[in-house]
């Protein structure tokens, strides 16, 4: 699949282009496209950084409301709660609130504004506090970034065995029924909805298997020893998993097989072929290894995607992660905690994403050269 | 040849190729069966979901029986009728936003592709950062904040899904322009929009079609997903929302099975179609896909030096 430049491959979720543009990469060596990958990251972080701050600041009402249920509150209260959440200062220079400007707050202090301690907070690792569980946003956080880590982790590693094997044979017995089924497997797989293949696991395994499907632990329950805890949280973890294993699966399958077929178009294959080499080695010493490339970055490119899979599953089975924790703080309208998970995901995912162009320097040999 | 012709050719020629595919003609079928329904949903529909009945709790999730084919879900409705309308918004939300991702990540791709330079490096400098942004978080808070309205989320998942075709056009345009006869129709004078109209946009309209068609079956999940964690249009019956509904208003321990498969397999049909048209054409359309060096059944054999040829001259 690849297009002029770079490969290029579509895959689920707006998009995934494998942008991987080695001509520039080989004119300036390996220091130079690692520093220019690190800069670029830094510079998405930056940009996120400020989506992120000016988005939440305006939105129609007062978020100092928004953190109070009772709307008989005393004016008092409300001014209490803006200092709280530091809503009394001006957003920017000139500018409070709704972002309307006033020339009297030019003469602030430019590093007295929500900008900069937003900022300054960020880099002490203070992410604010929740108006709904009145505590820290980056505590709530931390317990909830590992439960998605274990998620993604055990779909992942099955996704990637089972896909790239099955996507390796389709690709190699091309328009076979082999390949056809296989196709129209991962096709479909691919076309399931994330969240309704969850429900009808949830309904599946909880009647037909008995298995647990809310939550990450049975409610109540007091473990004698840490085996027992990991048996019960393994229980949980068995059917959300399972599910994204499933939908990753079609996914990888795909890219394997669009990779397999590049690949084998090849003129070194032809050669390989040529020498007298039997299919088996072709597929296992030439195909397979310059395959595999793009199902490599695929995985960390992806994760953006997979992150957005996660959120939903993770409502289905109230699996407690990041993605559930977005959905409880929009519906509850808890701003710092969709701010905070919002910006935890991101950049989670942009530095998944530079991970995988240093790895790619010393993956791909075209990289090399200095 | 006139324009004309030559479009009708091309379309020979791919009708020919396509017709002979049975995925794609699957894809294109399932695809318009879905469209059909969408568009005649008032006459198809045994019952009108959208108006006001009186309820009684026994009709609440009640099973598939002779008047309610496919039972009855939360509020008592036909899930039949519902599911034939809410055909209509997940199409509508899958051809808006894919059509706004068409124009917008087409115009970007051409530009940055044909200008370059500094302008070129700005808009793909943008590009990266969306195609990093995980999409369903930021389309989460992008909705929570501006509303649940239709068009903010067709606002939003178009202007979320374009980066990948901006990529596609701009590597196709970057490898068009180098091409003998653009040089050449430079040498007689064209100019860049006529260079662009005439000679770029003719080779790269077929796969950005075929992207199209792609993000089409992506927007749908989009909608969907959003509907299904509560973020869609709540005057609107989709599939997501019907979903949202039937999963949080426990659908699942009441056993009301027929609430949630129906919804659900609507939305993969009518991904799926997108999903096997769109590959279809993109395999039609690009010709890197099409040599294959295993696929050829002949066997290769070296030849040892002792029986080839001698060298003349002996």
């Amino acid at each position: 699949m690849s297009l002029g430049e770079g490969e290029y491959l579509v895959v689920r979720g707006g998009a995934l282009a494998l942008a991987l543009s080695s001509k520039g990469n080989m004119n300036m060596g390996r220091r130079g496209y690692v520093l220019r990958k690190v800069a670029g990251s830094l510079l998405t972080i930056f940009i996120v950084l400020l989506i992120n701050f000016f988005l939440f600041r305006v939105i129609p009402g007062d978020p100092a409301k928004a953190g109070l249920k009772d709307p008989r509150v005393r004016p008092e209260m409300i001014e209490a709660q803006r200092i709280r959440f530091g809503l009394d200062k001006p957003v920017i220079n000139c500018f409070k609130g709704q972002m309307v400007f006033e020339a009297s707050l030019c003469a602030v202090n430019p590093f007295d504004t929500q900008l900069f301690i937003y900022i300054g907070n960020l880099f002490k690792g203070d992410l604010g506090i929740s108006y709904d569980q009145k505590r820290p946003v980056a505590d709530i956080l931390r317990e909830r970034i590992g439960n998605t880590v274990i998620l993604l982790l055990g779909a992942e590693l099955f996704a990637i065995i089972l896909g790239s094997l099955l996507g390796l044979v389709a690709g190699w017995k091309r328009k076979t029924r082999l390949d056809t089924s296989a196709l129209i497997f991962s096709l479909t797989a691919w076309s399931l909805p994330t969240f309704w293949l969850g429900i009808l696991m949830f309904m599946l395994g909880s009647s037909a298997f008995g298995l647990p499907v809310n939550g990450m632990r049975t409610t109540g329950l007091t473990y004698a020893n840490f085996g027992e805890e990991l048996a019960d949280v393994a229980r949980h973890w068995l059917l959300p998993s399972l599910t994204y294993a499933i939908v990753l699966l079609g996914q990888y399958m795909i890219v394997m097989r669009a990779s397999v077929l590049e690949v084998l178009s090849e003129d070194y294959i032809l050669t390989a072929k040529a020498k007298g080499l039997t299919n088996f080695q072709i597929l296992k010493d030439h195909a397979l290894k310059n395959a595999m490339l793009p199902m490599v970055t695929l995985v960390l490119l992806n994760l953006g995607f997979t992150v957005s899979g996660a959120v939903e599953l993770e409502r289905v089975f109230s699996w407690p992660g990041v993605g559930l924790a977005i959905v409880e703080a929009v519906a509850r309208k808890d701003y710092p905690v969709l701010q905070g998970a919002f910006l935890v995901v991101t950049i989670s995912v942009i530095f998944a994403n530079l991970l995988m162009d240093l790895l790619y320097t010393y993956l791909d040999p075209r990289v090399k050269a200095e | 040849m006139n324009r004309f012709s030559r479009w009708r050719g091309g379309f020979k020629n791919f009708w020919r190729a396509f017709r002979h595919n049975r995925l794609g003609l699957l894809g294109l079928i399932m695809l318009a069966a879905a469209i059909v329904i969408a568009v005649f949903a008032p006459l198809i529909a045994p019952t009108d979901p959208y108006a006001r009945v009186r309820v009684k709790v026994e009709d609440i999730y009640a099973p598939p029986s002779a008047a309610h084919p496919f039972g009855t879900d939360d509020a008592g409705k036909d899930v039949l009728s519902a599911f034939i309308y809410g055909s209509r918004v997940s199409l509508i939300v899958g051809f808006a936003a894919s059509l706004i991702s068409l124009f917008v990540g087409g115009a970007v791709g051409l530009i940055a592709g044909f200008y370059g330079g500094r302008l070129g490096n700005f808009l793909m400098r943008i590009n990266d950062i969306f195609l990093v942004i995980p999409f369903l978080p930021l389309a989460i808070v992008l909705v929570a904040l501006l509303g649940q309205s239709l068009i903010n989320i067709i606002l939003v998942i178009g202007l979320l899904g374009w980066s990948s075709t901006a990529r596609l056009v701009r590597s196709q345009v970057l490898s068009v322009k180098e091409r003998q006869f653009v040089t050449r129709a430079r040498a007689i004078g064209a100019g860049n929009l006529h260079i662009i109209w005439h000679h770029i946009l003719p080779l790269v309209l077929p796969l950005l079609l075929a992207n199209t068609v792609l993000i089409i079956s992506l927007s749908i999940l989009a909608e969907s997903s959003l509907a299904f964690l509560g973020l869609g249009d709540p005057t609107v019956i989709s599939w997501g929302s019907m979903l949202n509904f039937a999963f949080t208003r426990s659908a699942m321990s009441a056993g009301a099975w027929w609430a949630l498969v129906l919804p659900g397999l609507g939305i993969v049909w009518v991904v799926l179609a997108c999903t096997l048209l769109g590959n279809v054409l993109e395999e039609i359309f690009n010709p890197r896909l099409k040599a294959h060096h295993l696929s050829s059944t002949d066997k290769m054999v070296a030849i040892p030096n002792e029986i080839q040829p001698a060298p003349s001259g002996k």
